[in-house]
This record gives C-alpha cells, sequence and structure tokens, in this order.
C-alpha cells in the first residue's frame, strides 16, 4: 500500500500572524501524527458526473462576453515523483477583472461583471493536463493592513487521488508588484516554493488575436518508497 | 520498485480557501455522502468556532469515509469493489451564517489495520476556512461505539482531549462541533 510524503518547508506555517485573520483561527496546539492507513491513502474520485462540457471556459454561460483581457490557463496537476495525475477534478474560482467576487460578502465597490461568474471545472487528461480560459482577474483591497490589496490571483482547488493530497491553492501572474506587500502569497517562507505559486507567460499558450496564454503546473505529494522488507503485505 | 529516478518535485504550496469560495465550491448535492433515503443514513451538525468562541460563518466542511462494510471505493483498497452503489464517500457542506454544517451519511463498518487490529468507525474530516492558510485534518468517532476503546488512534490521544474526536448524539444523527483553540481545541492530525 502506498503512503505520500510530507512536504512541510514548501507550506506556510499553520500559524501567520501577519494575515491578520489567522489569529483568532489557528489551532494553537501541535498536530497530532495520523498513520496513514486505508482512509488517508485513499480519498474521492470525483471526475466525470461532476463537470459539464463547457465548464473550463469561464468566458461562456452568459449573454455575453465578459468585461477584461481573455486567458488561457493551463498546465499540468502532477505529484512529487514527477507522474501526471490524470482523471483528477480542478476547481477553479477568482474575482472578475475589476476584483470583484460575485458573492454576497464582498463589499468592494468594484463593478460587478453579468457576464462573469467566475467558477470554472475541468478534469485532468490522461497526462495530467488541464485548461481553463477565463479573464485576468483584478487585484482588490481587503484591509488586512494599511492599503492591503491582494495580488490578482485564481483559487485551484485539487483531491489528486489520495485523502493526504488535498490541495488549494493560489496562481499568481508574474511579475505582480503586490506581492511585496501580501502576508498571504509571502507566508510561505521557501522562495522556490512561493515562485512556484507564479504562472509563467507563455507564448505558445497564447491563441493569436484571441487571448494571452499562461502555464502553471500543479504539484500533489509524491509516493513514499514501498518499504523492501515487507513481503506480506498483499493482503 | 521505482520505475522513475526523477528528482522528487517539491509540492505546490497550500493557500486559503479565502472567503469568497461558496459561490465556487459549494455543490447542491455536496453534503450527500449518500442518497436522502439510504437505509441507515443519518445527519452529522455541527458548528466551526474561532478562538474567541464565535463561530466561522466561512468555512468549509469535507469527509472522507468507508461504506458500512468499512470498505473505500478506491483502487489502494486492496479488498475489492463496493457494493453500496451511489456510496460516495465524500461529502462537502460549507459552513451557514452561524458557522453550522450538515451532511447526510451512513455509519462506516471498522477498519483493517495492516499488521493487526481494527479502527474503530470513523469519518475523515477536512476543514478550510478564511484566515487558515493549510487544511486542518480531523476525525470524527461515534459516540456509542465500543471499538472506540481499542482504536489505535483514539487511544493515542491524551484522555483529557480525546473527547474532541467523538460525536454527541442529537435528535437526527449526531452533532460535532469544532473548535480551533481555546480550551474544547478540537484534536487536528498531522499526515
Amino acid at each position: 500500500m502506498p503512503t505520500y510524503r510530507q512536504d512541510t518547508a514548501s507550506h506556510p506555517p499553520v500559524r501567520f500572524p501577519e494575515y491578520r485573520s489567522n489569529v483568532p483561527r489557528a489551532p494553537h496546539r501541535p498536530f497530532v501524527l495520523l498513520p496513514q492507513r486505508l482512509g488517508e491513502i485513499t480519498g474521492p474520485l470525483l471526475g466525470e458526473g461532476r463537470v459539464g462540457p463547457n465548464d473550463n471556459d469561464l468566458t461562456l454561460g452568459h449573454d455575453g462576453e465578459p468585461q477584461g483581457q481573455r486567458i488561457i490557463v493551463s498546465g499540468r496537476v502532477l505529484d512529487g515523483d514527477g507522474r501526471p495525475v490524470a482523471g483528477t477534478l480542478v476547481e477553479a474560482w477568482q474575482a472578475n477583472a475589476a476584483g470583484r467576487y460575485r458573492h454576497d460578502a464582498d463589499r468592494h465597490p468594484a463593478p460587478l461583471d453579468p457576464n462573469f461568474t467566475g467558477v470554472g471545472r475541468t478534469i485532468t487528461d490522461a497526462d495530467g493536463r488541464y485548461s481553463f480560459t477565463t479573464i485576468h482577474p483584478g487585484a482588490y483591497p481587503w484591509r488586512n493592513h494599511d492599503n492591503a490589496w491582494r495580488p490578482a490571483h485564481i483559487h485551484f482547488s485539487l483531491f489528486g487521488t489520495a485523502f493526504t493530497q488535498r490541495l488549494i491553492t493560489q496562481m499568481y501572474f508574474p511579475g505582480d508588484p503586490l506581492f511585496a506587500q501580501d502576508p498571504i502569497f509571502n507566508s510561505v517562507r521557501d522562495p522556490k516554493a512561493r515562485e512556484a505559486m507564479v504562472a509563467r507567460f507563455d507564448l505558445d499558450t497564447t491563441v493569436s488575436e484571441w487571448a494571452l496564454g499562461y502555464q502553471w503546473d500543479i504539484v500533489l505529494r509524491g509516493k513514499n518508497p514501498t518499504p523492501l522488507e515487507e513481503e506480506d503485505d498483499d493482503e | 520498485m521505482s520505475e522513475l529516478q526523477v528528482k522528487p518535485l517539491q509540492t505546490t504550496p497550500s493557500q486559503t480557501v479565502g472567503p469568497f469560495f461558496s459561490f465556487g465550491l459549494v455543490w447542491e448535492d455536496g453534503p450527500y455522502v449518500v442518497p436522502e433515503g439510504t437505509p441507515g443514513a443519518f445527519r452529522i451538525e455541527g458548528t466551526v468556532f474561532d478562538g474567541a468562541g464565535v463561530p466561522v460563518p466561512d468555512a468549509v466542511i469535507e469527509t472522507w469515509q468507508a461504506d458500512q462494510d468499512g470498505r473505500f471505493d478506491h483502487p489502494d483498497d486492496p479488498r475489492g469493489p463496493v457494493r453500496w452503489k451511489d456510496f460516495r464517500g465524500f461529502g462537502r457542506s460549507a459552513t451557514d451564517p452561524v458557522g453550522g454544517y450538515s451532511l447526510l451519511t451512513v455509519k462506516p463498518g471498522p477498519l483493517p489495520v495492516i499488521g493487526g487490529g481494527l479502527e474503530a468507525p470513523h469519518l475523515n474530516v477536512s476543514v478550510f476556512s478564511r484566515g487558515m492558510l493549510v487544511r486542518l485534518v480531523t476525525r470524527i468517532y461515534f459516540p456509542d461505539e465500543e471499538a472506540n476503546t481499542a482504536d489505535p488512534v483514539l487511544t493515542s490521544i491524551d484522555p483529557a482531549r480525546r473527547a474532541t474526536l467523538v460525536a454527541e448524539s442529537a435528535p437526527h444523527g449526531y452533532r460535532f462541533d469544532i473548535h480551533l483553540q481555546g480550551e474544547h481545541e478540537t484534536v487536528f492530525f498531522d499526515l
């Protein structure tokens, strides 16, 4: 049976007070190590029934075209051993071009776009590949600190094939001048891991006279090597 | 054994689900681990509380569990296919404006532990919310289970904190509150 290795250095800490709403919500007591047994190495294999034919095109489904710069975001979902994760559900959600979410709690006084909801879903193909067509999300203010702005980002949710691989993350855009002041982005302490959240502009993904293109790969946990001495693990 | 000799890749970091996930992550059938009308189905409901005892209205709770026979609908469960049709094993519920979540499910069977023993019936739980940068993992055990006394995970927990992992009986099933901090802070796991 597989187990999945931890990669704590890539992740933000549990407690990160610069992100103000973390303070009352981050647990104080140390986590208890949970052995990886059947319930941890399996996970929901959510796929086909969850996704409609155009669900990966966030610019469709309304009477008109959404406002903003049309983009294509594509890439691969891999595990930490470089294997493609095929047939896995990828969910994405984002603000519109003006930096406003279609959500009752979003009070940012930027216009809502009647032609943009900001939700997409897709399933990775046999090579782990996914693709979304959408618009470039806007930055928005969020009151975490004086003059705080979230860098433009798209939220991503992934399952992989095991409970241990579950990941919710954010994709950022290259060269964003707002990175330096954003505690959510900077909660990731390893510069290489931070960089891994930033998509790469890719001219080959760009569609002439239609959309700019970005490439972004997502890496879920890899498997631990199988211990060789356990011969009787076939039950 | 190792068919791939590539350098291990770094995992993409976790980030917060943010406050505005519900228009994207909420599914109409999300709270249904089993369909309405499944024999033995009940509700698990609860409230997520922050360190000040204030309900958290922007959290999402996800559960993963075995079926009534203690099997997972997954190729890495070596015991073969499950016999329950429409059993998804997965539940997702956003918290409402007063911090409440609700799921319809069935009690899973006990799980075999490789090398001997049994895990008592339980659900694996993920908690995401605004303010959290990483997901929290906990477990829901059932109050009326003899097997709890021999469960290898439950018995490894400080007895004073064990109760935070056990649901309470409630009119339509069970109640399981989640306390992110404070005197009753729920036990959270690293895995």
